[in-house]
Protein backbone atom coordinates (compact mmCIF):
# COMPACT_ATOMS: atom_id res chain seq x y z
CA UNK A 1 0.00 0.00 0.00
CA UNK A 2 1.19 3.48 -0.95
CA UNK A 3 2.85 5.85 2.39
CA UNK A 4 0.00 8.39 3.27
CA UNK A 5 1.43 11.83 3.80
CA UNK A 6 -0.84 14.61 5.01
CA UNK A 7 -0.36 18.30 2.81
CA UNK A 8 2.34 20.06 4.43
CA UNK A 9 3.36 17.11 6.53
CA UNK A 10 3.55 18.56 9.56
CA UNK A 11 4.76 22.54 8.35
CA UNK A 12 4.88 25.04 11.57
CA UNK A 13 5.59 28.21 12.21
CA UNK A 14 6.04 30.27 15.07
CA UNK A 15 4.99 33.47 15.54
CA UNK A 16 2.69 35.44 18.85
CA UNK A 17 0.87 31.89 18.07
CA UNK A 18 2.49 28.76 16.63
CA UNK A 19 0.62 27.42 13.73
CA UNK A 20 0.84 23.33 13.01
CA UNK A 21 -0.14 21.45 9.92
CA UNK A 22 -1.68 18.47 12.06
CA UNK A 23 -1.04 15.85 9.96
CA UNK A 24 -3.69 13.39 8.76
CA UNK A 25 -6.10 13.21 10.17
CA UNK A 26 -9.31 10.61 9.61
CA UNK A 27 -12.69 12.59 8.44
CA UNK A 28 -16.24 11.33 7.34
CA UNK A 29 -18.60 13.25 5.80
CA UNK A 30 -22.18 12.18 7.01
CA UNK A 31 -24.91 13.56 5.59
CA UNK A 32 -28.57 12.53 6.83
CA UNK A 33 -31.36 13.27 8.67
CA UNK A 34 -29.84 14.29 11.70
CA UNK A 35 -32.58 13.68 14.16
CA UNK A 36 -32.62 9.64 12.86
CA UNK A 37 -32.47 7.38 15.90
CA UNK A 38 -30.54 5.29 13.25
CA UNK A 39 -27.77 7.95 12.44
CA UNK A 40 -27.37 9.17 16.12
CA UNK A 41 -27.06 5.81 16.70
CA UNK A 42 -24.12 5.43 14.24
CA UNK A 43 -22.27 8.74 15.53
CA UNK A 44 -22.24 7.53 18.94
CA UNK A 45 -20.97 4.02 18.18
CA UNK A 46 -18.45 5.63 15.61
CA UNK A 47 -16.85 8.96 17.45
CA UNK A 48 -18.22 8.10 21.20
CA UNK A 49 -19.58 11.27 21.33
CA UNK A 50 -23.49 12.29 20.19
CA UNK A 51 -24.92 14.19 17.46
CA UNK A 52 -24.00 18.19 18.21
CA UNK A 53 -26.26 20.98 18.21
CA UNK A 54 -26.26 23.37 15.77
CA UNK A 55 -22.69 25.03 15.31
CA UNK A 56 -20.75 22.78 17.53
CA UNK A 57 -18.29 20.55 17.98
CA UNK A 58 -18.57 17.27 20.41
CA UNK A 59 -15.02 15.81 21.19
CA UNK A 60 -13.69 13.11 23.26
CA UNK A 61 -9.60 12.41 22.81
CA UNK A 62 -8.57 11.98 19.01
CA UNK A 63 -12.71 11.45 18.08
CA UNK A 64 -14.67 14.45 17.44
CA UNK A 65 -18.27 15.66 15.55
CA UNK A 66 -19.02 18.79 14.00
CA UNK A 67 -21.91 19.97 12.92
CA UNK A 68 -21.16 21.05 9.35
CA UNK A 69 -25.02 22.18 8.45
CA UNK A 70 -28.36 20.84 9.00
CA UNK A 71 -28.21 17.59 7.22
CA UNK A 72 -24.39 17.16 7.43
CA UNK A 73 -21.78 16.22 9.90
CA UNK A 74 -17.70 16.07 10.18
CA UNK A 75 -17.19 12.78 11.69
CA UNK A 76 -13.32 12.75 12.78
CA UNK A 77 -11.63 9.77 13.91
CA UNK A 78 -7.66 8.59 13.83
CA UNK A 79 -6.81 8.20 10.39
CA UNK A 80 -5.73 4.44 10.86
CA UNK A 81 -9.67 3.75 11.57
CA UNK A 82 -11.23 5.94 8.89
CA UNK A 83 -11.97 3.46 6.28
CA UNK A 84 -13.27 1.15 8.98
CA UNK A 85 -15.20 3.85 10.64
CA UNK A 86 -16.77 4.49 6.91
CA UNK A 87 -17.91 1.24 6.52
CA UNK A 88 -19.31 0.70 9.52
CA UNK A 89 -21.41 3.54 9.41
CA UNK A 90 -22.55 3.14 5.62
CA UNK A 91 -23.92 -0.12 7.22
CA UNK A 92 -25.44 0.63 10.29
CA UNK A 93 -27.35 3.19 7.86
CA UNK A 94 -28.30 1.09 5.26
CA UNK A 95 -32.23 1.89 3.94
CA UNK A 96 -31.89 5.50 5.29
CA UNK A 97 -31.59 7.98 2.86
CA UNK A 98 -28.07 8.68 4.21
CA UNK A 99 -24.26 9.31 2.69
CA UNK A 100 -20.74 8.45 4.50
CA UNK A 101 -17.78 9.13 2.28
CA UNK A 102 -14.28 9.50 3.58
CA UNK A 103 -12.74 12.16 2.92
CA UNK A 104 -9.30 12.32 5.30
CA UNK A 105 -7.28 13.04 2.06
CA UNK A 106 -9.43 15.38 0.50
CA UNK A 107 -8.51 17.75 3.57
CA UNK A 108 -5.67 19.16 5.08
CA UNK A 109 -5.93 20.30 9.64
CA UNK A 110 -3.71 22.82 11.48
CA UNK A 111 -3.86 23.71 14.88
CA UNK A 112 -3.32 27.62 15.98
CA UNK A 113 -1.94 27.63 19.39
CA UNK A 114 -1.64 30.14 21.85
CA UNK A 115 -2.49 32.85 23.79
CA UNK A 116 -3.15 34.80 20.24
CA UNK A 117 -5.05 32.15 18.80
CA UNK A 118 -8.28 34.34 18.58
CA UNK A 119 -6.65 37.24 16.91
CA UNK A 120 -4.69 35.01 14.34
CA UNK A 121 -8.37 33.57 13.26
CA UNK A 122 -9.87 37.32 13.82
CA UNK A 123 -7.90 38.90 11.32
CA UNK A 124 -8.38 36.43 8.55
CA UNK A 125 -12.34 35.82 9.03
CA UNK A 126 -15.59 37.67 9.17
CA UNK A 127 -16.30 35.69 12.53
CA UNK A 128 -16.82 37.34 15.96
CA UNK A 129 -13.94 35.82 17.51
CA UNK A 130 -14.58 37.87 21.20
CA UNK A 131 -14.29 35.63 24.40
CA UNK A 132 -17.90 36.60 25.18
CA UNK A 133 -19.07 34.83 21.56
CA UNK A 134 -16.83 32.42 20.86
CA UNK A 135 -16.42 30.02 22.92
CA UNK A 136 -14.94 26.16 23.65
CA UNK A 137 -16.44 23.19 21.65
CA UNK A 138 -17.97 26.04 18.91
CA UNK A 139 -17.67 24.76 15.88
CA UNK A 140 -18.18 27.42 12.49
CA UNK A 141 -17.96 27.18 8.87
CA UNK A 142 -16.70 30.21 7.37
CA UNK A 143 -13.91 31.77 5.12
CA UNK A 144 -10.32 32.65 5.77
CA UNK A 145 -8.95 35.11 3.59
CA UNK A 146 -10.22 33.34 -0.07
CA UNK A 147 -10.30 29.79 1.26
CA UNK A 148 -13.29 27.72 2.56
CA UNK A 149 -12.69 26.76 5.88
CA UNK A 150 -14.08 25.49 8.83
CA UNK A 151 -12.43 25.85 12.58
CA UNK A 152 -13.28 25.09 16.47
CA UNK A 153 -12.01 25.61 19.64
CA UNK A 154 -10.73 22.83 21.40
CA UNK A 155 -9.78 24.51 24.82
CA UNK A 156 -9.19 28.68 25.09
CA UNK A 157 -6.22 28.44 23.41
CA UNK A 158 -6.38 26.24 20.74
CA UNK A 159 -7.90 26.14 17.55
CA UNK A 160 -8.60 23.45 15.02
CA UNK A 161 -9.11 24.23 11.86
CA UNK A 162 -9.80 22.12 8.52
CA UNK A 163 -9.64 22.88 4.50
CA UNK A 164 -9.18 21.91 1.30
CA UNK A 165 -5.80 19.86 0.94
CA UNK A 166 -5.09 21.61 -2.44
CA UNK A 167 -5.24 24.92 -0.50
CA UNK A 168 -3.11 24.13 2.31
CA UNK A 169 0.06 25.82 1.38
CA UNK A 170 -2.43 28.97 0.89
CA UNK A 171 -3.52 28.54 4.13
CA UNK A 172 -0.60 27.55 6.08
CA UNK A 173 0.78 31.03 4.56
CA UNK A 174 -1.93 33.06 5.51
CA UNK A 175 -2.24 32.27 8.99
CA UNK A 176 1.53 32.70 9.36
CA UNK A 177 1.75 36.11 8.02
CA UNK A 178 -1.46 36.43 10.36
CA UNK A 179 0.37 35.40 13.29
CA UNK A 180 3.79 37.08 12.74
CA UNK A 181 5.44 38.94 15.98
CA UNK A 182 4.67 42.06 16.31
CA UNK A 183 1.59 42.19 14.28
CA UNK A 184 -0.65 41.86 17.49
CA UNK A 185 -3.59 44.07 17.42
CA UNK A 186 -4.73 43.39 21.40
CA UNK A 187 -8.46 43.93 20.81
CA UNK A 188 -9.65 40.40 21.80
CA UNK B 1 -21.59 45.79 5.15
CA UNK B 2 -24.90 43.76 4.11
CA UNK B 3 -25.75 41.59 7.16
CA UNK B 4 -27.95 38.59 6.98
CA UNK B 5 -28.84 36.01 9.21
CA UNK B 6 -28.98 32.07 7.88
CA UNK B 7 -31.70 30.82 8.66
CA UNK B 8 -30.61 27.28 8.45
CA UNK B 9 -27.28 27.74 10.58
CA UNK B 10 -28.36 30.58 12.46
CA UNK B 11 -25.07 32.78 11.62
CA UNK B 12 -25.08 36.38 10.79
CA UNK B 13 -23.36 36.32 7.80
CA UNK B 14 -22.03 39.40 6.15
CA UNK B 15 -21.83 39.59 2.57
CA UNK B 16 -18.43 38.39 2.21
CA UNK B 17 -19.55 35.00 2.82
CA UNK B 18 -22.72 34.95 1.06
CA UNK B 19 -23.26 34.98 -2.70
CA UNK B 20 -26.59 36.67 -4.28
CA UNK B 21 -28.70 34.26 -5.97
CA UNK B 22 -31.32 37.25 -7.84
CA UNK B 23 -34.83 37.00 -7.83
CA UNK B 24 -36.85 34.76 -5.35
CA UNK B 25 -40.65 33.31 -6.37
CA UNK B 26 -39.63 32.94 -9.84
CA UNK B 27 -42.16 30.59 -11.43
CA UNK B 28 -40.39 28.07 -13.03
CA UNK B 29 -41.68 27.42 -16.35
CA UNK B 30 -41.29 23.53 -18.40
CA UNK B 31 -42.40 21.37 -21.03
CA UNK B 32 -45.80 22.64 -22.52
CA UNK B 33 -45.07 26.11 -21.74
CA UNK B 34 -45.51 28.45 -24.00
CA UNK B 35 -42.83 30.78 -25.46
CA UNK B 36 -43.81 33.64 -23.83
CA UNK B 37 -44.14 32.25 -20.83
CA UNK B 38 -40.72 30.50 -21.30
CA UNK B 39 -38.84 34.23 -22.13
CA UNK B 40 -40.85 36.03 -19.06
CA UNK B 41 -38.93 32.91 -16.77
CA UNK B 42 -35.50 33.18 -18.71
CA UNK B 43 -34.93 36.80 -19.21
CA UNK B 44 -37.52 39.12 -17.22
CA UNK B 45 -36.38 39.92 -13.69
CA UNK B 46 -38.55 42.35 -11.40
CA UNK B 47 -35.83 45.43 -10.30
CA UNK B 48 -38.10 47.40 -7.83
CA UNK B 49 -36.62 50.74 -5.63
CA UNK B 50 -37.80 49.47 -2.46
CA UNK B 51 -38.78 45.57 -0.80
CA UNK B 52 -37.42 42.92 -2.61
CA UNK B 53 -37.36 38.88 -2.15
CA UNK B 54 -33.88 37.73 -3.11
CA UNK B 55 -32.27 34.12 -3.05
CA UNK B 56 -28.75 34.26 -1.23
CA UNK B 57 -26.43 31.39 -0.94
CA UNK B 58 -24.48 30.55 2.36
CA UNK B 59 -21.69 29.94 0.18
CA UNK B 60 -18.97 30.21 2.72
CA UNK B 61 -20.69 28.74 5.48
CA UNK B 62 -23.77 25.69 5.64
CA UNK B 63 -24.02 25.92 1.75
CA UNK B 64 -27.82 26.24 1.63
CA UNK B 65 -29.79 28.71 -0.28
CA UNK B 66 -32.26 31.21 1.95
CA UNK B 67 -34.45 33.63 0.88
CA UNK B 68 -33.93 37.47 2.04
CA UNK B 69 -36.84 40.15 2.19
CA UNK B 70 -35.09 43.75 2.08
CA UNK B 71 -35.15 47.33 0.67
CA UNK B 72 -33.13 47.95 -2.51
CA UNK B 73 -32.50 51.78 -1.61
CA UNK B 74 -32.19 51.95 2.37
CA UNK B 75 -30.96 48.32 2.59
CA UNK B 76 -33.09 47.73 5.69
CA UNK B 77 -33.50 43.31 5.85
CA UNK B 78 -37.07 42.63 6.93
CA UNK B 79 -35.93 39.05 7.56
CA UNK B 80 -34.28 36.00 6.13
CA UNK B 81 -36.70 32.25 5.69
CA UNK B 82 -35.83 28.72 4.18
CA UNK B 83 -36.25 28.64 0.71
CA UNK B 84 -38.90 25.75 0.31
CA UNK B 85 -41.80 28.12 0.27
CA UNK B 86 -43.52 29.52 -3.11
CA UNK B 87 -44.31 32.92 -0.91
CA UNK B 88 -42.96 34.69 2.28
CA UNK B 89 -43.95 33.33 5.61
CA UNK B 90 -46.51 35.60 7.28
CA UNK B 91 -43.95 36.68 10.22
CA UNK B 92 -41.79 38.74 7.20
CA UNK B 93 -44.66 39.98 5.36
CA UNK B 94 -45.76 41.37 8.34
CA UNK B 95 -42.18 42.55 9.40
CA UNK B 96 -42.32 44.49 5.72
CA UNK B 97 -45.77 46.08 5.96
CA UNK B 98 -44.82 47.45 9.59
CA UNK B 99 -42.45 49.42 7.61
CA UNK B 100 -44.33 49.89 4.76
CA UNK B 101 -47.95 49.74 4.89
CA UNK B 102 -48.64 49.85 0.82
CA UNK B 103 -46.89 47.20 0.15
CA UNK B 104 -48.15 43.16 -0.59
CA UNK B 105 -46.63 40.15 -2.14
CA UNK B 106 -49.14 40.29 -4.87
CA UNK B 107 -48.45 43.96 -6.11
CA UNK B 108 -44.60 42.60 -5.69
CA UNK B 109 -42.87 43.76 -8.72
CA UNK B 110 -41.40 39.84 -8.98
CA UNK B 111 -44.86 38.25 -8.05
CA UNK B 112 -45.97 35.76 -11.19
Amino acid sequence: MSNAVSALQGATSEGFATITEAGLRGMITLRGDLSSAKLKKAVKSTAGVDVPAQRACNSAGDKAVAWMSPDELLVMVPYADVVDATTRIAKALEGEHALAVNVSDARAVFTIEGAGAREVLAKLSPVDLSREAFTTGMFRRTRLAQAAVAFWMRDETTFELVCFRSEAQYVFDVLSMSARTGSEVGFL
Amino acid sequence: MLILECPYCGVKAEETELHGGGQAHIKRETVGSDDDAFEHYLFTRANPRGVHLERWRHANGCGKWFHAARDTTTLEVFGTYPAQTFEPPKDIIDAITAKRPDWSFKNWQGAT
